[in-house]
């Protein structure tokens, strides 16, 4: 078992490696007027450098001046000892942004989690235990729906509908006008009018794919020989589904939830966007769009990084979980 | 209670018999011939697909969609740009009134007076001097009243030394004297410091040169005052004698009456703005206007009548918001009159060409106009064609990717399969939409042609997106080519290509069709997020995504909501059915969920 997360967390390395080369290859071949931009406006601050020491320094600081190969090594040496260099736009280094606003992420990422999960295992059971009826039909449809619907759409049409209709939720933002005065109640109420419509709209979304692979599971182990042999011996319909099959699905089910685990992290680009949520997707966002090289670099490698973990787990996880896959 | 629960029983098991003799009657019966006939493996999966629900709302959704894009698109009269414009009032500024503050001058007939005169003059004054010199001439400032001066030019008649009351005047010329009346006169004004004085008819200048005088006759130069002129006739200038006539008679304060080149004129005052009528015998008519403000048209082709003018200024004066003044019709027009600091605006309904924007939905535009005044319906259909050849380009392009590297890792394996997998592996980390975005924002820099980043939108999908679809090919054909009929392929001799092309891939077909159908709702997701953060299909073309993200602020959502629901709506039930259908595809194909 050792030797294997040793095997997987050399060639994760690896990967790390090549997938950070690619995406820095892909900022390079950015047009340099961005840094030319930043030198300009670093430049025009009072008391500043001239333009041209300011696009030197720039171009030396993030490696710009050398090729593609040497820049991305002089970026990685720094990148290993945790020293991503200093946001443009933020003007604060990477890692003290990043560190600011992951929490937020992470708590709307966990809270949506939660419900998710809270909501779409049962449902996918249910529908499972009933294929083919009507039960089953509604299920599916709402699954499907929550996959096919645009997150941006879903998000507009609850703004429209709860924010500005209704008025019941503000329309963005994490904390209301008056935060700073209210009590520790009142904070707590404030933020969780804050944050109803990002997690509503996270858990539509995000409510789908779970429901169908639990369903998906669930069906295979009820179509198995030994749920056969336990309604044979006579065990009640509700022993045979929450102990016998339950059980089994847990499975592939716990798999796929520790993998999503570092996903918590991962922020919700569109969806912080929209409501305006200073999480690591909105910050990241303001990143990408403004050009600001080493926060972009940064949140791709983090992301990457969250990836890899992820499969990481989820195959840890199998083979802890499952003893008939264990290794070794 | 019973007999209702009877009734039901009874039609339950009368709904079921009729079902099941439906069932038999067809092509399942027992009895029938048919039951010999088997099916073939497409025809079962046909077959299957049919009586799957939801997988046929799904089909018919894609269908309808492809109408709606591909024939709608030619059905509609309207163009996917065509902007629509109506005739409509729009409060346009129409006049621009300037309170004049600065000296403005008009020069006499054959006089040379020019901005920089005007300039040294309006130092003298400010300095207080009654002289200044320009180009080698001296002109002499009489002021007439406050904020009124005559610039003149004065011709040396005679030597004038003044000392203690005993005067004496040396003509400068021969045979030049001056009586008792100009002596008397030149005294005084000596005693009570004037530069000026007349006498009858003729004007004189007093100068002082050193101890001595010089008296001189003048001649007019141009006259500098604050108020305007304006004539009836706007292409005819009222000449400076008039207005000089006219001013010195208005500065009087009693006459408001004067004479000039025999006609005689009369000034009406109103507070600070005066009319000049010109009198013929009983009769009068209105001939000039004067006033301290500057009336302009803000339109180079528009004239103003004196009546316009005087209507309005007198408007102003009593400090009204609005006053009416009829057309040229004879309509009531009111006008609106807006002050900042000096200026004042006056703005009237004007008739104009106007964008339709934001028009409710009609029976022209059934989906009303978006806020470029184009017909949404249209855009919809055109927006619909985009997303779905984009849609269908990106999923062959990466279906064809997908297969190929898929095939050739699961085929050969060993380094192959090792590299190829590798390379998935690194595709699969790399994030996928803050790519997009970052590309997206790299082609707003590069100012792309709005037709080639559509493009290159397909391009980046398609590669970005095929890993999926190798690894499942990959993990296909591994246990496929252990089967026999790959044995046996290989033991007749076939080709490589042969054996992976037309015996490995057929038998993933099923899978790839499966995974396409639902890979072509992701695209479209993604390509309408893409669009709505503005960094996918950019206007003028339409695409849904960007339907969408025209309506910005809070307002339009509201108040527009026939603009972007549509859109997203569209969006949903598209991305809907292509699952509906992956969806039905998948169980049709694979039966082995089945009961």
């Amino acid at each position: 078992m050792r030797r294997y997360i040793l095997k997987r967390l050399l060639i994760s390395a690896v990967l790390l490696f090549f997938v950070s080369l690619i995406i820095y290859i892909i900022m390079r071949s950015i047009p340099t007027s961005y840094v030319e931009t930043q030198a300009r406006m670093l430049s025009q601050l009072p008391g500043a450098k001239s333009y041209t020491e300011w696009l030197t320094q720039l171009n030396e600081t993030y490696g710009m001046d050398k090729g593609i190969v040497p820049g991305y090594f002089q970026w990685l040496k720094s990148a290993v000892r945790g020293d991503f260099g200093d946001s443009w736009q933020f003007n604060v280094p990477v890692t003290q942004k990043f560190a600011e606003v992951i929490w937020y992420s992470f708590v709307l990422g966990s809270i949506a989690f939660v419900l998710e999960i809270g909501i779409a295992v049962p449902l996918g059971i249910l529908a499972a235990r009933r294929q083919y009826s009507r039960m089953d039909y509604g299920i599916t449809v709402i699954a499907l729906l929550g996959i096919s619907l645009p997150t941006f759409f879903f998000a507009t049409v609850l703004k429209l509908i709860f924010a500005v209709w209704l008025d019941w939720f503000p329309l963005y933002g994490t904390v209301g006008r008056f935060y700073m005065q209210l009590d520790s109640i009142g904070r707590f109420l404030d933020l969780a009018r804050h944050y109803f419509l990002p997690v509503l709209t996270l858990t539509i979304i995000g409510i789908g794919s779970l429901m169908r692979y639990t369903r998906t599971n669930m069906l295979e182990v009820l179509n198995a020989d030994f749920i056969r042999t336990a309604r044979a011996k006579g065990l009640s319909e509700k022993r045979v589904i929450n102990y016998h099959a339950f059980r089994n699905t847990l499975i592939p089910l716990v798999t796929i939830l520790g993998g999503s685990l570092p996903g918590l992290f991962a922020g919700a680009l569109i969806t912080e966007t929209l409501f305006q949520i200073q999480g690591i997707g909105y910050t990241a966002y303001l990143a990408m769009v403004s050009g600001d090289i080493p926060f972009t670099m940064f949140y791709m490698v983090f992301m990457a990084v969250l990836t890899i973990l992820g499969t990481l787990i989820a195959d840890i996880l199998y083979a802890v979980v499952d003893p008939r896959v264990r290794i070794g | 209670m019973d007999k209702d629960k009877m009734d039901k029983d009874r039609e339950n098991r009368k709904d079921k018999i009729d079902r099941i003799t439906e069932y038999t009657d067809i092509d399942n019966g027992l009895s029938d011939v048919q039951r010999v006939k088997v099916l073939s493996p497409g025809m079962l999966v046909v077959r299957r697909f049919l009586r799957n629900r939801l997988a046929i709302i799904g089909f018919v959704i894609i269908t309808f969609m492809f109408l709606f894009s591909f024939v709608g698109g030619l059905l509609t009269p309207y163009n996917e740009t065509q902007v629509f414009r109506y005739i409509g009032t729009m409060s346009k500024e129409y006049v621009s009134v300037t309170i004049n503050e600065e000296f403005r001058f008009t020069v006499a007939e054959g006089m040379s007076y020019g901005n920089a005169a005007h300039a040294r003059f309006i130092l003298a004054k400010n300095r207080g001097d009654s002289v200044f010199t320009h180009n080698d001439d001296e002109y002499h400032i009489i002021q007439e009243a406050e904020d009124f001066y005559r610039v003149v030019l004065s011709e040396p008649k005679a030597r004038i030394t003044y000392i203690r009351g005993v005067m004496s005047v040396t003509p400068l010329e021969n045979g030049l004297s001056f009586d008792e009346d100009v002596q008397n006169a030149i005294r005084q004004a000596i005693e009570t410091e004037q530069t000026s004085f007349i006498v009858g008819e003729e004007q004189y200048t007093l100068t002082r040169q050193g101890r001595d005088y010089v008296l001189g006759t003048i001649e007019d130069v141009a006259i500098e005052s604050l108020l305007i002129t304006d004539g009836v006739n706007t292409n005819k200038d009222l000449g400076f004698g008039f207005k000089l006539a006219l001013e010195k008679a208005l500065r009087s304060g009693d006459s408001l009456s004067f004479q000039f080149e025999g006609d005689f004129y009369e000034i009406e005052e109103d507070e600070n703005v005066a009319s000049v009528y010109k009198v013929t015998g009983s009769s009068r008519e209105q001939y000039a206007l004067i006033s301290q403000m500057a009336v302009q048209a803000i339109s180079p082709d528009v004239v103003l009548t004196i009546e316009f003018k005087t209507a309005l200024e007198k408007a102003i004066v009593d400090g009204e918001r609005k006053f009416t003044y009829p057309d040229d019709a004879g309509n009531a027009i009111v006008y609106d009159i807006n002050r900042i600091n000096n200026v004042y605006t006056v703005k009237t309904e004007t008739r104009t060409h106007l964008i339709s924007m934001h028009e409710q939905p009609s029976s022209q535009h059934w989906l009303g106009t978006d806020k470029h005044g184009m017909d949404v319906l249209t855009r919809l259909m055109y927006g619909g064609r985009i997303s779905l050849m984009i849609g269908f380009l990106v999923v062959l392009l990466e279906t064809a990717l997908g297969v190929v590297m898929g095939g050739l890792a699961g085929y050969f394996g060993k380094w192959v399969d090792m590299l190829i997998m590798r390379i998935v592996d690194v595709f699969f980390c790399i994030p996928f939409l803050p790519i997009l975005i970052i590309l997206g924002s790299v082609m707003d820099k590069l100012d792309v042609d709005p037709q080639k980043r559509i493009y290159y939108l397909m391009l980046i999908l398609g590669i970005m997106s095929w890993p999926g679809i190798a690894r499942m090919v990959r993990g296909q054909i591994l246990s496929l080519r252990e089967q026999e009929f790959m044995l046996a392929a290989e033991a007749t001799g076939l080709s490589i290509y042969r054996r992976i092309f037309k015996h490995l891939i057929p038998n993933v077909i099923p899978q790839l069709i499966v995974l396409a159908t639902l890979g072509l709702g992701g695209v479209i997701l993604y390509e309408s997020t893409l669009s709505f953060l503005g960094l996918g299909v950019k206007f003028p073309f339409a695409s849904w995504g960007n339907i969408i993200s025209g309506v910005s602020t809070a307002y339009e959502m509201t108040n527009f909501w026939f603009v972007w629901i549509p859109a997203g709506l569209l969006i949903l039930l598209t991305v809907l059915g292509f699952n509906f259908v992956g969806d039905g595809l998948r169980d049709a194909f694979d039966p082995k969920m089945k009961r």
